[in-house]
């Protein structure tokens, strides 16, 4: 075996795609050289190299470094701040608070869905939540940060609190707004559910519970601010640079071209980093009270507190079926809660469930309450994963109830159009039946369904597998967004483009999609992006539209490069453009080989200097719905005797358009299998709801991530890919949120399976498990 | 333990011993403490320094010694990124939860968010950055590159080590020896399958690397 054996795939070259003719689209890639192949991300070696340099790794000449105090109250008035002497402590050079000259400024909390703003303050007296600011120090080193913060005295005036959703509604409950508990109640309905249920041969109930979830991205929050006159610059730990750049201009009252913000890498955000946070603009804050650069990262604690989270659903389920498995009724009802702000704790949480299988009456409700505790953010697919414990298990009692297998029930209530939407038009394309039926096959799920869970009995071991299937409500493109190539006198291609790579291979994908309309190989192609001093605008890298937005924007954006690069060899060689071919930085003609040109040679292109194609990305077809689907199965082994739960295979397989890299594909696969195993078996917020309204939980040693340890070794990835001329020019759809929507229900299905026990709350811990067991139990043997 | 002229050897050579590690609390309680007077109880005959005073240390790490001042409370971690400029090793929960930080000493994986820089006089620390040769990566690098075993990275130099550490004792490792190795290791874009096939394919560079038949 050799060394290199790994690198020596098969990349047979041929000649680039031709351009499309004036007024024609470019036509869906064939056969590929470099999209949809196993390749190394462009960025590799950085990212294994410790190269990569990170916001939590800047560091600037003259750098102080800052540090949040936090309110410890999950309720409380700060009655007296006394920062005297803490300025002149030992490295201390700046110190904040509300009372400091700019620094009372305003924060507005937002949600969009529906829209609810709600006013407050950077350093609000009345801390609504666990961990809110209240005064903030630079110093020279971050010890002696934390020692100012130490000093710092302040009386607080602690308020009554509700900590727990299921009772902010309760008379009598502590008012977390001045308006009351109440966020808003979403009301939706089609049909009528009272005939669906009284047309439904089986009528089932049931209610459900997610706990709340923590994104925790292992790069913390924060940046480095630096100013330098009136212009800031900022090295964030972002999502979206853009998205940075417009939340502190507006905060501080800056012109956007006086705010640069720059994220090259980033250490993971899951949605808990669209946005500027309190800590941006407290880091430029200290920055200009002390003259100096300063680096702000939060503690891991803080992140736990103050940065977003998935909230916790609570949530009932009614379903009427009938005897051949169409489904007849679905009513679905939900209190859950964004925190002490509007954070759409509520939002899309119902949306499996309006949306997913085919059912003429539907009816949600969605209720959003306050409670003190931190604010959430969107978290990987918003509101889908919980909304999918519920109608995915319920889906598997369903069958349970007919005696029918759950992939078949699913089969039987596939829709090709978006019904909770205006008009319910088309989905592009409905992969979910390609999905259930390729991936069934592939995990050989009937023969493992039929086997009962008492045939796999040993010990104390119990087998069982579960699936459950799901759809992204986003996924398709979310313009504006421009892409810039550039091509140099000696052929070679910077990409400049305004998209966060989160660690999804962002740069490796625009580089293939490049690659293979320009003949090069991807590592060829220099990307500068998420800058906003220098790349072009584009939205937040969220909810898996980046690549389905930005991908056709390259390809695009390449073609155009590829015109002009035609035209001006066209002249050159005195032959038609349209006959002219490219591959591997030679240009030549399809009618003379004879004739071939370097790119390099061209002295039209040396003359011009540079060959600048821009692209951009229109929206979908308005009549078109662009969504992902997935199916997912997996098998698990119970251990009756403690509870625990060993989960033995996973599979997915995902509708989410074209592969455009297979290795990076796979990646986000895995990943959202591991976070759904996650939010299944072992994530949880824990508050003190009874005596001190503080989270318990607050390190990843009480709050516990899956290890290498807990997810299966291996994994299956199976692609569907469709082919649709209504997807975009590139054929992709959105991957790294569906990935994670049906894993925890399809968990919780395979230990019904292999227990007889429907767990219908998370996590599955082996502490619940062995009550449930028990009780199971203890109705057993009081039968007569 | 590679010799280096003018370094002064530590009684810590491989991880630290209990006394070195007692040493060192006992000054981080001082330097929490403020005060003097717990230093005159202390019964080990280790030199103590006061809570604010910097100590003059050497650290070698990659191979080239580092002369610092540095405080008795100060991580290891914080004198690699901040102090001397190596942020491979970053900085995850600083409370010994997620080894993000891993980095080599005397060839045993330690975090060094839980290492004080006082503990490290004499000791042979390896980074992520002290893997690569030139501009060739490791052959754990390598694997990690070749498998896709990453997704943000921010992880990845932790992972890396712990593989790298694994493989200097058990070089031709199993699944399950490959998944313990590297279960102090949190990767929260969950990348743990590519990982695993990762550090098995580094396992086979380094054999053909040395010259072994893998």
């Amino acid at each position: 075996m050799k060394e290199d054996s790994k690198q020596e795939k098969n990349f047979e070259a041929f000649p680039v795609p031709d351009p499309p003719r004036p007024g024609e689209a470019p036509k869906p890639w064939g056969k590929t050289r470099f999209v949809g192949k196993p390749l190394p991300r462009v960025d590799a070696f950085e990212r294994v190299s410790g190269g990569a340099i990170y916001p939590s790794d800047v560091r600037l000449p003259n750098m102080l470094y800052g540090a949040i105090l936090r309110c410890p109250h999950p309720n409380a008035q700060v009655k007296r701040l006394d920062t005297a002497g803490v300025e002149s402590m030992p490295g201390v050079r700046a110190v904040i608070s509300a009372a400091t000259p700019g620094a009372d400024l305003t924060w507005l909390y937002r949600q969009a869905r529906p829209l609810k703003e709600v006013s407050s303050k950077l350093f609000d007296p009345h801390c609504r939540f666990e961990g809110d600011a209240v005064a903030a120090v630079a110093a020279e080193t971050p010890w002696q940060a934390w020692d100012a913060l130490q000093s710092i005295v302040v009386d607080y005036e602690v308020l009554p609190f509700v900590a727990d959703e299921r009772k902010a509604l309760e008379p009598g409950a502590p008012s977390v707004q001045p308006e009351g508990n109440l966020v808003q109640t979403e009301r939706y309905e089609r049909g009528d559910v009272q005939k669906g249920f009284a047309a439904a041969d089986v009528i089932l109930e049931e209610t459900y519970r997610t706990a709340c979830e923590i994104h925790t991205p292992m790069e913390r929050h924060g940046c480095v601010a630096h100013w330098e006159g009136d212009r800031l610059t900022l090295w964030e730990s972002t999502q979206g640079v853009f998205a940075v750049q417009s939340g502190v201009a507006k905060v501080l009252g800056l012109p956007l071209a006086k705010v640069r913000v720059i994220g090259h890498y980033m250490g993971g955000g899951f949605g808990s980093k669209l946005q500027a946070g309190k800590y941006t603009v407290i880091a430029a804050l200290l920055a200009k009270r002390a003259g100096r650069p300063v680096k702000l990262i939060l503690s891991r604690e803080e992140t736990y507190l103050v940065v977003g989270n998935r909230p916790p659903c609570n949530m009932r389920l009614k379903a009427g079926v009938k005897k051949d498995g169409t489904l007849t009724a679905l009513d679905f009802g939900l209190i859950a809660t964004g925190g002490a702000y509007p954070a759409g704790g509520a939002s899309l949480v119902d949306w499996q469930v309006r949306d997913l299988y085919r059912c003429p009456n539907v009816r949600t409700e969605a209720t959003d309450v306050y409670v003190n505790a931190g604010p959430a953010r969107p978290f990987r697919a918003p509101g889908h994963p919980p909304g999918s414990w519920a109608l995915e298990q319920m889906m598997d009692a369903l069958a349970g109830a007919l005696k029918m297998d759950p992939v078949e029930l699913r089969l039987k209530n596939i829709t090709t159009v978006s019904q909770a939407r205006e008009g319910q038009p088309p989905y592009a394309t409905t992969g979910l039946k390609q999905c259930l039926e390729e991936g069934a096959k592939a995990f050989g799920w009937k023969e493992a369904w039929g086997k009962a869970g008492k045939d796999l009995e040993k010990g104390d071991l119990r087998r069982g597998v579960g699936m459950a299937s799901g759809l992204w409500f986003a996924g398709g493109a979310n313009p504006p967004a421009t892409v810039i190539i550039r091509m140099f006198a000696d052929g070679s291609i910077n990409l400049n483009m305004g998209a966060s790579d989160l660690g999804t291979g962002t740069k490796t994908v625009m580089a293939t999609v490049a690659a293979e309309e320009l003949g090069v190989w991807p590592e060829a192609i220099q990307i500068e992006n998420a800058d906003t001093g220098v790349t072009q605008f584009c939205n937040p890298s969220g909810g898996s539209t980046t690549v389905p937005t930005s991908a056709p924007a390259v390809r695009a954006a390449a073609i155009q490069v590829k015109q002009q690069l035609f035209a001006i060899a066209a002249e050159e060689l005195k032959v038609d453009a349209w006959d002219l071919t490219l591959m591997d930085g030679a240009i030549s003609s399809k009618v003379d080989s004879s004739k071939s040109f370097k790119v390099s040679d061209l002295a039209g292109l040396k003359k011009r200097g540079v060959i600048i194609g821009i692209g951009s990305r229109d929206p979908d077809p308005a009549n078109r719905v662009v969504n992902p689907f997935a199916a997912q199965f997996c098998e698990v082994e119970v251990n009756v005797k403690t509870g625990e739960v060993k989960i033995l295979q996973f599979l997915s397989a995902n509708d989410s358009g074209r592969v455009l890299n297979r290795l990076t594909y796979d990646g986000q696969v895995i990943g959202g299998i591991t976070m759904g195993i996650g939010l299944a078996m072992i994530e949880g917020r824990v508050l003190d709801g009874k005596q001190t309204g503080k989270m318990l939980n607050r390190n990843w040693h009480d709050y516990k991530l899956p290890t290498a340890l807990d997810v299966p070794p291996e994994m299956i990835s199976l692609p569907v890919e469709l082919e649709s001329s209504e997807l975009n020019t590139t054929g992709a759809k959105g991957l790294g949120e569906p990935v994670t929507i049906p894993t925890a229900a399809a968990v919780a299905n395979a230990v019904t399976h292999a227990i007889g026990i429907r767990v219908t709350e998370s996590p599955i811990s082996p502490m619940q498990l062995c009550r449930l067991l028990e009780a199971a139990q203890k109705k057993m043997t009081s039968l007569p | 333990m590679t010799e280096h002229p003018g370094e002064k050897h530590h009684e810590c050579c491989r991880g630290i011993t209990r006394r070195g590690f007692l040493t060192s609390m006992g000054v981080g309680a001082v330097a929490v403490g403020a005060s003097g007077k717990l230093l005159a109880a202390s019964p080990y005959a280790a030199p103590v320094v006061g809570g604010n005073e910097m100590t003059r240390m050497n650290f070698l790490v990659n191979g080239c010694s580092h002369a610092l001042l540095v405080e008795p409370r100060w991580t290891l971690l914080y004198v690699l990124r901040e102090q001397i400029g190596l942020t491979g090793a970053k900085p995850g929960c600083e409370r010994g939860e997620c080894g993000a930080c891993t980095v080599l000493i005397n060839n045993v994986t330690r975090y060094a968010c839980l290492t004080l820089a006082l503990e490290c006089e004499g000791a042979e620390i390896v980074t992520v950055e002290g893997l690569i040769k030139g501009e060739d990566l490791g052959p754990v690098q390598q694997a990690f590159l070749e498998e896709d075993a990453f997704q943000c990275g921010y992880c990845t130099s932790g992972q890396v080590m712990a593989v790298e550490g694994l493989l200097r004792t058990k070089p031709k490792p199993t699944l399950d020896e490959i998944r313990r190795g590297v279960s102090g290791n949190l990767c929260r874009c969950g990348a743990y399958p590519h990982i695993f096939s990762a550090a098995q394919r580094a396992a086979e560079l380094s054999a053909i690397r040395a010259g072994v038949k893998p």
